[in-house]
């Protein structure tokens, strides 16, 4: 049970991180990052190789969020001088290209055999059989440090011109603001904090394959933050563990269907669609958002 | 000249074939208010988004205290203390009133990433000071008890106010006011027009649209009327306001017509 627990936790976590750096670009700055998969890619694959080949640890994660936010910060000076739903279209396709070069450069990324056998933060200290639960406090270790930073930009002058952009851009524009750097900005921010869970993603699977990084992950992102309520840090970590709770207790529900395995899942995604369009019609600001921000036309 | 603040040369932009300023020209003397009339479509609004970079004009020379700015960026030309407000009020509807004001604020070190989390203790100081700021301006336009509301929440004629209260925050020297009147009360307009006054005698130069004649006559130093993209009168408000051709761009050409 415990272990149990303690992978519910894990998962929770690094999503939540994943999903806190999707808030920021949504939720404060307004862009629309339909690839946000791709950044916990680059993490994952980047931190693996590094250490693979005895780069330290903690310095292959660093080069994975520096290279995510380079690739994101130039996605964006690519599309965001275009209408803002072209980053949209652009990053979902870069997310997909990058899933079929992992799986086909066979030689750098072993393909779809994927990558095991490389090293963990501190693996010989805590050992094997209490890994996990060390690693869940890694997690929240991070998590709180991601909160931490992201609540205190939020606050800060900077995040008032993030969210003057988000309202309005021309208005920010006419107050002496560079909003396309500040678009920038946001967009590499989050996209290294993406990266940052898909290293921590890569220490607790152990294992990694391009198939884990699908769009759908993208999207348990997006609905993580909606969930939430949009810009709102504290409320997308709570739909973070939401959602991974309403994924684990509805696995008990498979043992008492009859239906065949299969079609016992697709019940399962079933109820949680269910579950979450009760919950946007009850409270569509999010949970965790404030109703007023909805009611005001624009 | 050494005290022209803002000068509009042979301005021309066209939108598809449509020539929305075909050679306009504009000057606004340091500390005048210049008023700017014209029938709906006459390339008003046009010739502000083209003065404040928002749109490129497709030829034409504008300076700025004697400083080309044509091709500049827009953020650029309001951090050089041009700054424009828009026709229909854009406030930022999901922040408060407080915060939109502090958002005009010119060089706060806080809208820098790093120093908003490495300086704290200077920007902390600094936000003192624009609050500070913040709340004496939206006093002058009373609209200091609203300051916590979230700025969507505000009556059309109080989002004009705001638009103008938050312009100024920037520190402009030159305002460019598009229908500042447009939906606010008439008493509540009157007390606008004192604000103005108060505005030009401490030094600040206006540029101001505007459909109510009435209000641009009280105003202006100097007015110009737009017709078709181009100058089609300035001068004095009452000289030009009596012009014969500015009745018809308005009214049509007729035979019988008195102004």
């Amino acid at each position: 049970m415990l272990d149990y627990l303690v992978s519910i936790i894990l998962t929770a976590g690094i999503y939540a991180i994943f999903a806190l750096g999707l808030n920021l670009q949504w939720g404060y700055a307004g862009l629309l990052n339909f690839g946000h998969v791709a950044f916990m890619a680059i993490g994952a694959y980047v931190t693996v190789l590094l250490s693979m080949n005895g780069i330290p640890i903690f310095l292959a994660v660093l080069a994975g969020m520096i290279l995510a936010g380079a690739a994101g910060a130039s996605l964006g000076v690519a599309t965001l001088r275009l209408r803002e739903d072209y980053l949209a279209i652009v990053t979902i396709g870069f997310s997909e290209i990058l899933r079929f070069v992992l799986l086909n450069w066979s030689s750098l990324t072993r393909g779809s055999f994927g990558l095991f056998g490389y090293p963990r933060p501190f693996q010989d200290l805590v050992g094997i059989r209490d890994y996990n639960l060390f690693l869940a406090g890694l997690v929240i270790a991070v998590l709180l440090m991601v909160y931490a930073l992201l609540e205190a930009l939020a606050r800060s002058p900077w995040g008032r011109v993030l969210k003057s952009i988000r309202d309005d851009e021309a208005v920010a524009v006419s107050l002496g603001k560079n909003a396309f750097s500040y678009k920038v900005q946001a967009i590499a921010l989050g996209s290294a904090i993406a990266a940052l869970s898909g290293s921590l993603l890569a220490f607790y699977l152990q294992y990694i394959n391009p198939n884990n990084f699908q769009p759908v992950e993208t999207f348990y992102a997006w609905i993580m933050v909606i969930l939430g309520g949009s810009g709102n840090n504290r409320g997308t970590i709570l739909g973070a563990l939401l959602l991974w709770g309403f994924f684990s207790t509805t696995r008990f529900m498979e043992g008492y269907l009859s239906f065949s395995p299969s079609a016992s899942s697709a019940a399962r995604m079933i109820l949680i669609g269910l579950i979450l369009i009760g919950l946007m019609m009850f409270r569509p600001q999010g949970l965790l958002g404030r109703k007023e921000e909805l009611s005001i036309g624009r | 000249m050494a005290d022209e603040m803002l000068s509009v040369n042979s301005v021309r932009k066209s939108f598809g074939g449509i020539s929305a300023l075909d050679g306009c020209s504009l000057r606004v003397e340091e500390g005048a208010i210049v008023g700017l009339i014209g029938p709906n479509g006459a390339g008003k609004s046009t010739l502000f988004d083209v003065i404040s970079g928002f749109v490129q004009p497709d030829a034409g020379c504008i300076l700025f205290s004697g400083r080309e700015i044509l091709g500049m960026p827009a953020y650029k030309i309001a951090r050089l203390g041009l700054v424009r407000t828009f026709q229909i009020p854009r406030s930022l509807m999901r922040m408060t009133v407080l915060e939109n004001m502090m958002l005009g604020a010119q060089g706060q070190a806080g809208e820098r990433i790093h120093l908003s989390l490495l300086r704290r203790g200077r920007v902390m100081a600094q936000e003192k000071d624009i609050q500070e700021k913040a709340e004496e301006i939206l006093q002058f336009f009373d609209l200091l008890r609203m300051r916590d509301e979230y700025a969507g929440s505000l009556s059309g004629g109080q989002k004009k106010m705001l638009e103008m209260a938050r312009a100024l925050m920037a520190d402009p020297r030159l305002l460019l006011l598009d229908e500042p009147f447009a939906g606010v009360n008439p008493a509540l307009a009157d007390r606008l027009i004192e604000r103005i006054r108060i505005l030009k005698e401490r030094g600040l130069s206006m540029v101001i649209i505007e459909h109510a004649i009435p209000y641009v006559l009280a105003l202006s130093d100097r007015l110009y009327v737009l017709n078709k993209g181009a100058v089609l009168a300035s001068g004095h408000p009452q000289e030009v306001i009596s012009d014969r051709r500015v009745f018809e761009a308005y009214l049509g050409e007729g035979d019988n017509a008195q102004p």
